[in-house]
């Protein structure tokens, strides 16, 4: 086979990497290069250094080491029946392509994951070596996030957690039938297995050594995964069933939800169709309202006869619509739990309510102020001289407080 | 603010857009001596009111109080002071000034001065952050000589403030960073901060951008278009001096037809190479998959319970945890179900409850070697509660579905005692509801002639809440494995 010119692999390889969502370079140790004289620095939150035209942040340079693959999952544009065009890069081609970029301020750093070839343990080690002579040989200090080859040995995950961020292994879909059916070759227990690994070295690793008293490195910005929404017939109630025990059992820091996109060479197994983004933009809101908000996974899906979130509402208003008994709270007197509860009210600005009510008796006007959503917020909320009367009851409240259809047709699926 | 028709009485020229520590010198000694903000022009570089009087600034009065201020004041005013608002200085001593007789002012989030200090400073926090975003080196010069050199165009006079962030991440590189509100530059060794440069002092084209534009238009999912987003967090501002932005319009108008070509393109046959992938790596798995009969070692036993769905809770859990001991023990303990901790060893008894058992049972002399530890439940059951398992108690159904794997467990090993470690245990092991208060302490005899000895779970023992019992009920059970060790080959 004759040598693809680097452009052309960069070109297949990004490619073969942009269906996975994941990009966040957050969560990492602060690090920098003040003593190395080398390059890097890691400070807590990561940076977006560009933005692609679907809206999606470019923090990492996010590529695969090679497309081949042995595995036939049905949704992936690289599985092995696919007829697109494949390609791989050498170890250093891709330690030179991260320290290029990064010296032009492009990347935070790298986001390495691959497509697997001969065995597991033979793509996991040549990652890690590219990990590893990043780190080691250049000092590298931006950000590593590896994705975890399925099955790959236990030492080979050892290493990559040294060297690396952030590691990951996408659960793929929702449930374990879908996997079976889309993707009879993953093993989902497999998998399983790994994130429990990865917690318990993860946990292991934080508590400071006996010796040193130092804590060891490994993947200081945790783990995350990713399912696909809307390749298999789960519904929404089912996924934040599967995204809460995911984040309860391995503590994830993310979970990363993936509207299925249409793939150049589709299998004739998979509905071809637009990414259902929307669907996918209420699945986040969801999940954060787990984690953000004390919301329970049943609280969030209880007044949805069909499991699937209210795609013209937000989940917390729709919550809200169907629990207006609950309201108006007193932002003078609510508790934070309930506040928090508010529809247009985010973390900040309840403890932004909360330190200011200290000082002063809050009107309404002061809320505006505080709270950009104010015309959203006003008929869930009592205030000195303001009460909402009847208008939170109205048969129109839903109406009055979803965003116009002219707006939604922007993400419609 | 400055624009009043009655001259102010004392005006405060600053050394440059961005002087902080000329600002607090005269703000303290204006303040200290009641000066109203009305009657202070703050002129920066020249610019300010021409009518203002040209008034030396008043003595810090003598014995003037110490002026405090709120701890977060001196770095929000700091961020402030980077703005490109005119009114900056001014604002800021109106802020001062308030703070004299409102101390807890700042905690005001609905304050109006609050407000608009709050939106100076995300601005000018916001700016600094996309600096660190979209500053673009461009490399000049080879081996030796390499250089890189940026040209960017910030909102506000952030380049000092910011440049330490710059310091940080490339240490090991000879940089500048050119702006039309100062510059910075490093030489490996020290950090520079110079005056203003224009888009003429700085380099064109780096080699490396056509690669870079290549990675973004591959990155790019046309099936995804969402223009509006792009731009709410890339504005077009920035555009002109970012490589990449060049391609933006063309990707955006190809999306669609991608997108529906990707969508309408028929599926194609399995690519040449699949069929020999196919033989090759995943034939053999289908072989080595586990016999369903009935099994003849322990270890064959483990490996058909891996893939038990006799019950629905393998949904939930990371993995069956099976029993642990030789084949020929002569105790096997049976607890309830795996915990967390054996959730994800996919080890029985190695959480707290497991470490205080085994302690125990050395204090008991019982030889580990000729133990075998189980449980009635071989999957974690648990409700999610945030980035926690709450253990929830396994159902009768649940446990009689289990009780196949617990029996041939029994059958293998054969040994003389059984011990029921809690109520869900005794119930496996005796086929009936167990009062474990009443029955504690007691051997029963099943129908197949296998002592059961039941007693209460270890985590029983570390739920107490006061010490004095907590010390007696481990005496207590101390006590039912010394018992236990009776029980052997009698």
């Amino acid at each position: 086979m004759p040598a693809i010119p680097l452009r052309e692999k960069l070109s297949i390889l990004a490619d073969a990497a942009k269906y996975d969502a994941s990009c966040a370079s957050s969560g990492a140790a602060g690090r920098h290069s003040l003593k190395s004289k080398g390059i890097g620095s890691t400070e807590g939150s990561g940076i977006c250094h560009s933005y692609a035209p679907d809206g999606r942040c470019i923090s990492l340079l996010k590529i695969l080491l090679t497309n081949f693959c042995i595995y036939d999952c049905a949704y992936c544009i690289n599985r092995s029946s696919s007829n697109v065009r494949r390609a791989r890069f050498a170890i250093d081609e891709v330690v030179q392509l991260t320290l290029d970029f990064y010296k032009r301020n492009y990347i935070e750093g790298l986001f390495l994951s691959s497509g697997v070839i001969r065995s597991p343990d033979e793509t996991m080690g040549e990652m890690v070596e590219i990990a590893r002579r990043l780190r080691v040989d250049h000092g590298f200090q931006g950000y590593i996030h590896l994705k975890t080859i399925p099955e790959a040995a236990a030492e080979l995950i050892e290493q990559a957690g040294i060297h690396a961020d952030r590691l990951s292994i996408n659960v793929e879909l929702p449930t374990d039938e879908g996997v079976e059916q889309l993707a009879p070759q993953k093993r989902p227990a497999g998998i399983r297995r790994q994130m429990a690994g990865l917690r318990s070295k993860i946990e292991e690793n934080a508590e400071p050594t006996l010796q040193t008293r130092r804590k060891k490195r490994f993947a200081p910005g945790g783990q995350s995964t990713q399912m696909i929404v809307g390749a298999d017939a789960t519904n929404d109630a089912d996924i934040l069933g599967t995204s809460a025990r995911l984040y309860g059992s391995y503590r994830l820091r993310r979970v990363y939800y993936s509207a299925f996109s249409p793939i150049p060479d589709a299998s004739a197994a998979l509905p071809a169709m637009k990414p259902p983004l929307m669907r996918e933009h209420r699945l986040y809101q969801a999940d954060w309202l787990m984690r953000f908000y004390g919301f329970d996974r049943a609280e969030i899906v209880a007044g949805r006869p069909d499991g699937m979130l209210d795609l013209a509402i937000d989940p917390k208003l729709s919550w809200a619509l169907d629990n207006r008994g609950l309201f108006p709270l007193d932002v003078n007197r609510a508790s934070r739990e309930m506040l928090l509860r508010v529809p247009g009210f985010g973390t900040r600005t309840v403890d932004r309510i909360l330190q200011s009510r200290r000082h002063r008796s809050l009107r309404l006007e002061d809320v505006g102020r505080i709270c950009p959503a104010i015309a959203k917020v006003r008929p869930f909320i009592v205030a000195e001289g303001w009460s909402p009367g009847a208008s939170l009851d109205g048969e129109k409240l839903r109406g009055q407080l979803a965003p116009r259809p002219a707006q939604l047709d922007l993400f419609a699926a | 603010m400055t624009a009043a028709l009655v001259p102010a009485r004392y005006a405060v020229q600053l050394s440059g857009p961005v002087d902080m520590d000329g600002w607090r010198e005269a703000a303290r000694r204006l303040v200290l001596n009641g000066i109203p903000p009305h009657d202070i022009d703050w002129q920066v570089d020249g610019v300010g009111d021409l009518l203002s009087a040209d008034r030396p600034l008043p003595p810090l009065p003598q014995n003037a109080s110490v002026l405090s201020v709120p701890r977060a004041f001196p770095e929000r005013a700091a961020t402030v002071a980077c703005h490109s608002d005119h009114d900056r200085y001014a604002f800021l001593y109106r802020i001062l000034w308030r703070l004299a007789s409102e101390p807890k002012l700042l905690e005001i989030a609905s304050d109006p001065d609050v407000v608009r200090l709050g939106r100076m400073e995300k601005s000018v926090r916001r700016d600094c952050h996309k600096m660190r975003a979209f500053v673009r080196f461009v490399q000049v010069g080879e081996g030796f000589d390499e250089r890189f050199v940026a040209w960017f165009e910030p909102e506000h006079f952030i380049v000092e403030r910011n440049a330490p962030f710059f310091v940080r991440r490339f240490t090991g590189m000879r940089w500048t960073i050119l702006t039309p509100k100062g510059s910075a530059d490093w030489d490996g060794e020290n950090l520079s901060i110079g005056p203003a440069a224009s888009r003429a002092d700085a380099p064109g084209e780096d080699a490396q951008n056509e690669l870079w534009r290549t990675y973004f238009a591959s990155i790019f999912n046309p099936a995804r278009l969402k223009v509006k987003a792009m731009q709410a967090e890339m504005p077009k501002k920035y555009w002109r001096n970012l490589p990449e932005a060049s391609l933006i319009p063309d990707l955006i108008k190809g999306a669609e037809k991608s997108a529906r070509e990707m969508i309408d393109r028929i599926p194609t046959t399995p690519a040449p190479h699949h069929a020999k992938v196919q033989e090759r790596y995943w034939t053999k798995a289908e072989e080595t998959a586990v016999a369903d009969g009935e099994a003849a070692t322990l270890a064959e036993l483990g490996r058909q319970a891996e893939g038990c769905r006799r019950c629905p809770l393998w949904r939930e859990a990371t993995q069956t945890v099976f029993g642990e001991g030789p084949d020929d023990a002569r105790i096997v303990f049976v607890g309830e179900q795996p915990g967390d901790q054996e959730d994800l060893a996919g080890k029985p008894f190695v959480g707290p409850a497991g470490r205080l058992f085994d302690q125990i049972l050395e204090e008991a002399g019982v030889d580990r070697r000729i133990t075998y530890v189980t449980n009635a439940v071989k999957h974690f059951k648990f409700e999610p509660r945030g980035k926690r398992r709450i253990h929830a108690k396994p159902n009768a159904g649940e446990v009689k579905a289990c009780n196949w794997w617990l029996g041939n467990e029994l059958r293998l090993i054969g040994p003389d005692v059984a011990v029921a470690l809690g109520a869900t245990a005794a119930q496996a092991l005796l086929g009936r509801a167990v009062a474990v208060t009443k029955e504690r302490g007691r051997t029963l005899e099943r129908e197949d002639g296998l002592k059961v000895f039941v007693t209460v779970h270890p985590s029983y023992l570390l739920r107490l809440p006061d010490a004095a019992t907590k010390t007696a009920e481990r005496g207590r059970f101390l006590d039912d494995m010394r018992k236990v060790k009776g029980l052997m080959g009698a």
